[in-house]
């Protein structure tokens, strides 16, 4: 027989043979799947960007009918995700708490002063690296704006010397968190009522008072204030639980050095 | 027994396919970031291997180059690629298939892993060399069994040094996948060592 033809024969036996073999093992191993599951993740914002705890978009949505997950964990896509999302699974989208990057550090310049004049490479992480940085206080913002650089959406500036958040632009991604070499920089749920303590000094009261006019002392003043014990002072620096808050705003006006604020555009 | 010993640790130290022979760099590349990954990988490339080599073993032996065809018009041994592709490629699917009905836990484990292996080059080569080297069935079945661990013992050892590479302070101009593959050649020099080591053991 001609080799050749020999050749194609075998060649498409085989494969006609799998086919069949194929066919066959998908009819009797049928697997219904949940339509669902495709639906939700066409609605997703399909970053993959695993923000609500899930390895990606599909993922999630699998997490979401199989494991009744919460509709509302798609920070991207945001509540008009969340409403899609719920509707397809028939349940109530709740709400979707927008997230904010907040600065907790009030070291303007007419509040601290600098360590040494730095003629270095002019980012925070580079000024970070002598002595902990130029400023008098350790904690605080350096004010050299790695932040701004890495802020996709245009919303964290340096304004008299510490970062500045504008809140309408903040998408509460968290890349300038995650740059800031002193940790300033916290992602917070907005509420138009709950403070937070803008301070990160951990150093005790006097050693905090030569450093800077506007940093947490430690006194324990809002601590002894706060009627739902919501605030802890822990290494001479108040901490306000978000979710004890009630945004009673009394540790606002207790303050002696004004440190706690509700963070907002001015 | 002694010979199925010694080709089976050949395969995992001395003819290591991703660190000596360079098959399947890819997902050793791309999948050894996490360790639990890696191992996923592993264990679904062995299984696919062993399964691979017990069906492309006899359909070479039996249809395509049957010991009486060798050096005749019948020897259709040139087809073997295309058709062990072919019977890999069913393979797989057929395997996702049962899996997903009968073991959705194991299916769930292996996960994207699966489909991913049917176009991996190791598995044909674990299926091609078993040939070339003239090994019978069972002993081709070690050296496909020893190859995929060979594999889990390569990728597990890399993800280690790739945790140990990615906290490193590593110079802005090798960041990436150029210090990884740096590592990559580093890991395949050491296995380099064990250059004869089976061949001293099983023979002496």
């Amino acid at each position: 027989m001609n080799p050749i033809l020999m050749a194609i024969i075998v060649v498409t036996v085989i494969g006609l043979i799998g086919a069949v073999i194929l066919v066959a093992a998908s009819i009797f191993m049928y697997v219904p799947v949940d339509e669902r599951v495709e639906q939700i993740t066409a609605v997703l914002a399909g970053a993959n960007c695993g923000a609500c705890g899930c390895a990606g978009c599909a993922d999630y949505a699998k997490s979401i009918v199989e494991d009744g997950n919460a509709v509302n964990k798609c920070t991207p896509g945001g509540a008009a995700c969340a409403a899609k999302v719920a509707a397809i699974m028939g349940v109530e989208a709740g709400a979707t708490v927008p997230m904010k990057a907040v600065v907790a550090c009030s070291g303007t310049c007419d509040k601290t002063g600098k360590k040494y004049e730095f003629q270095g490479v002019q980012s925070c992480q580079a000024v970070k690296g002598l002595y902990g940085g130029d400023g008098l206080c350790k904690f605080g913002c350096l004010g050299y704006g790695d932040c701004t650089r890495a802020c996709a959406f245009d919303a964290i500036h340096i304004v008299d010397g510490v970062a500045k958040v504008d809140r309408d632009k903040c998408t509460g991604c968290g890349a300038c968190a995650a740059v800031c070499p002193n940790a300033v920089i916290s992602i917070v749920p907005e509420h138009k009522r709950k403070p937070v303590v803008l301070c990160q000094n951990k150093d005790k009261g006097p050693d905090t008072r030569k450093a800077c006019t506007a940093g947490c002392i430690g006194c324990m003043k809002c601590a002894k204030a706060c009627p739902k014990e919501a605030i802890t002072v822990e290494n001479f620096l108040a901490k306000i639980d978000q979710d004890k808050c009630v945004g009673c705003q009394i540790c606002v006006k207790e303050c002696p050095v004004g440190v706690i604020h509700v963070p907002a555009n001015e | 027994m002694v010979k199925l010993a010694a080709i089976f640790f050949t395969m995992i130290l001395v003819d290591n396919y991703v660190l000596a022979k360079f098959l399947g760099i890819c997902p050793f590349l791309g999948v050894s970031k996490k360790l639990d990954s890696a191992v996923g990988m592993s264990l679904a490339v062995t299984f696919v291997m062993v399964m691979a080599t017990a069906a492309t073993w006899p359909i070479y032996k039996l249809v395509l180059c049957p010991d009486w065809a060798v050096g005749t018009d019948r020897d259709m041994s040139y087809l073997q690629t295309i058709v062990f592709i072919l019977i890999i490629a069913i393979l797989v699917q057929l395997l996702e298939n049962f899996l997903k009905k009968f073991i959705p836990a194991l299916y769930k484990a292996l996960g994207v892993y699966l489909p991913l292996i049917t176009t991996n080059c190791t598995i044909l080569g674990v299926t091609i060399l078993n040939l070339d080297n003239g090994y019978d069935f069972i002993e081709s079945i070690v050296c496909a069994a020893g190859a995929g661990i060979g594999f889990l013992v390569a990728m597990v050892l890399f993800s280690g040094v790739r945790r140990r590479v990615e906290q490193a302070v590593t110079p802005k101009c090798f960041e990436g996948l150029p210090i990884t593959l740096v590592a990559a050649a580093v890991t395949s020099l050491s296995f380099m060592g064990f250059g004869g080591i089976v061949d001293a053991i099983f023979k002496a």
